[in-house]
């Protein structure tokens, strides 16, 4: 178990960096960044004089080091835009994303999971149909059309929930549907895929030759087996609604770590984009780990090996 | 009364092309404390039989028969919730893939305990005593410690012993187990079939044996049934059917098994000619007339059972030319 926690942790780490890597070169591909943040109307000397106060003269390499070394204490600089620093301006903005996130995979595992379990046991049936179907047209809306259509049926027509802004958690309900919405059809699907699978495995036969009531062998012998592959889809679901969490903050005007991307982006504010890039993929890798470990704990096969 | 009465058992399973016919009107009991071999190759139906005894047949196969009743019960009406009480308790099951018929998210103890505690109102810790007095029944050095170990953790002939504790747990009337040596190392065969074997007497419980090895056959059956392309082709005592095989079929598998001593070192062995006929559609006549010795025209109409000897039949109408040949 610690032989295999150290080896997915080594490799979590080494994908960190790399991410960290391209998070700080792309910035640098995408043009001169002295002349983007001079402006358009500064003459080449004042050009000169931002690159060297940004100290956008030094090499690359030690730029990206002193960069990174800043990184790894949380220290990503000043705001070009906002009068603030990074870090400060991410703390603030962090915890929307976060709990948005949360909440949204939350429902979509609630919603998908069951769904694809109940599709898995009447499979070929009505209720199959009907999932399937669902699923199917669950991927074919996109999130900021659901977003809006939530946002004119619920609050602008029956007025029982608040149109934007993120002040309390009524503000949460449609963002996390809307959001929630777009993981349920994978998730329901890879659940209904590996319940079908492990349903017809021989250890369920020996289940039910037990003479165990349906329910046992469904839930503790079946689903214990077919959540596995679940939990990894699920880590990497909830990177995606961290990533697509930047549309719907704008959809409904929440201020989090989406919308902040989106005015940095929009005003050349390159530390602030570089900062959340890096915070967002990490993220994203520390999730993928954390899903890892918790499949070593369903799997004795993993944690035992 | 028989302990298990089946009688013109029929399963069918539909498919793209039509119906499969994949079990039809097999008929034996079995007594208590005896055991019955159900021989045939795969796909004779023998497996699916014996699934149809539990009520496990995979959901599209329909279950037909006349009778199908265990010590009095009638489970062709019973209620599913009734049946499952029975599951486990009364009747269990050894299946052939040991790899594969544990879960592998869940302890030995686990298992073995659950078998128990799904039917008794027991203690866990009596549970647990069980599991470690059969574990060290079928074999098992260190009972304690293997309660903890998960399956991937056990070569297959442990796995197939853990198999055997957790159908004893209940101590049941009725053991089917399903070609439990198969996938075993021949070695280990001898030793599982051994075990097998001893324990039935011990529990004077009743065992269906279903297998493709003749040999096994030899060693532990009381009765055999031979099954072919999903019919009883042939039944009797052991005894009986290997003195006397009256059926084409059962003579041309028993000529296929090498003889210490009488078959000659490099001696073509016997082998069947032909392939197993398609069950699908309506079928008529008697289903190996087209690999048959004997084959005459009367062999594609209805096949009546004939008596052998008491307590032996075979379901062929060319007896006489069969017993004519052999002399």
């Amino acid at each position: 178990m610690l032989a295999y926690t150290m080896q997915r942790l080594i490799v979590a780490l080494s994908v960190a960096f790399t991410v960290s890597v391209v998070a700080f070169f792309l910035l640098h591909l995408s043009g001169d960044i002295a002349i983007s943040i001079a402006g358009p109307e500064a003459s080449p000397a004042q050009v000169e004089v931002v690159r060297h106060q940004f100290g956008l003269d030094r090499p690359l390499l030690v730029q990206y080091l002193d960069w990174l070394w800043k990184a790894v204490r949380f220290d990503f600089g000043d705001s070009f835009y906002f009068r603030d620093t990074v870090v400060s301006l991410i703390a603030s903005r962090i915890g929307v994303t976060l709990t948005l996130g949360a909440i949204s995979l939350l429902l979509s595992l609630v919603v998908a999971v069951p769904l694809g379990v109940l599709a898995a046991v009447y499979n070929g049936t009505i209720i199959d149909r009907l999932a399937l179907s669902f699923s199917v047209i669950g991927q074919a809306i996109p999130t900021f059309c659901l977003g809006l259509g939530l946002i004119i049926v619920f609050s602008v027509t029956l007025r029982w929930l608040p149109v934007s802004g993120a002040s309390s958690w009524k503000h949460y309900i449609l963002p996390s549907i809307a959001l929630g919405w777009y993981a349920v059809p994978a998730v329901m699907r890879l659940s209904r895929n590996g319940m079908l699978e492990v349903l017809s495995a021989d250890y369920i036969r020996t289940a039910r030759a037990k003479g165990l009531a349906p329910g046992v062998v469904i839930f503790k012998h079946a689903l214990r087996n077919a959540i596995i592959p679940v939990v990894a889809l699920a880590a990497v679901q909830f990177g995606f609604m961290l990533g697509g969490s930047i549309v719907i903050e704008a959809v409904f005007s929440m201020h989090g770590l989406g919308y902040l991307a989106w005015e940095a982006i929009a005003r050349n504010d390159f530390p602030v984009v570089q900062a959340v890039v890096l915070i967002l993929a990490t993220i994203y890798v520390a999730l993928t780990f954390l899903a890892d470990v918790a499949n070593a704990f369903l799997d004795p096969r993993i944690r035992l090996a | 009364m028989a302990l298990l009465d089946v009688q013109d058992l029929v399963i069918d399973i539909p498919v793209g092309g039509g119906v499969l016919h994949a079990v039809n009107e097999v008929s034996f009991a079995v007594e208590r404390g005896e055991t019955l071999a159900i021989v045939g190759e795969s796909g004779s139906g023998k497996s699916l039989t014996s699934l149809a005894v539990m009520d496990l047949l995979p959901r599209v196969a329909r279950r037909r028969a006349a009778r199908l009743s265990f010590d009095g019960t009638d489970l062709l009406t019973i209620p599913e919730r009734q049946m499952r009480k029975l599951r486990g308790s009364r009747m269990a099951m050894i299946f052939q893939e040991p790899m594969t018929s544990l879960n592998p998210a869940y302890t030995i103890g686990n298992q073995l305990s659950e078998a128990l505690r799904c039917h008794e109102d027991v203690s866990a810790e009596a549970a647990r005593a069980r599991a470690i007095e059969l574990l060290e029944r079928v074999g098992i050095a260190g009972a304690g410690r293997r309660l903890l170990q998960y399956p991937h953790q056990l070569s297959g002939g442990l796995r197939q012993r853990v198999m055997i504790a957790m159908a004893l747990m209940c101590k049941p009337d009725l053991i089917i187990a399903d070609e439990p040596t198969t996938a075993l190392d021949v070695t280990i065969q001898a030793q599982i079939l051994r075990l097998l074997a001893e324990l039935k007497k011990e529990l004077n419980m009743a065992m269906i044996l279903i297998t493709h090895d003749l040999g096994v056959v030899a060693r532990v059956a009381d009765k055999v049934a031979v099954m072919y392309a999903g019919a009883l082709v042939e039944r009797g005592s052991a005894r009986a059917v290997f003195k006397a095989p009256s059926h084409p079929y059962t003579r041309g598998l028993l000529n296929c098994i090498p003889v210490p001593g009488r078959t000659a070192p490099g001696a073509p062995l016997g082998a069947i000619r032909g392939q197993v006929p398609n069950l699908i559609g309506r079928l008529q006549g008697c289903a190996f007339r087209n690999r048959c010795d004997f084959a005459a025209p009367e062999c594609a109409g209805d096949i009546h059972v004939e008596a052998v000897s008491p307590g032996h039949d075979v379901r062929c109408v060319r007896l006489e030319a069969q017993n004519r040949a052999v002399a």
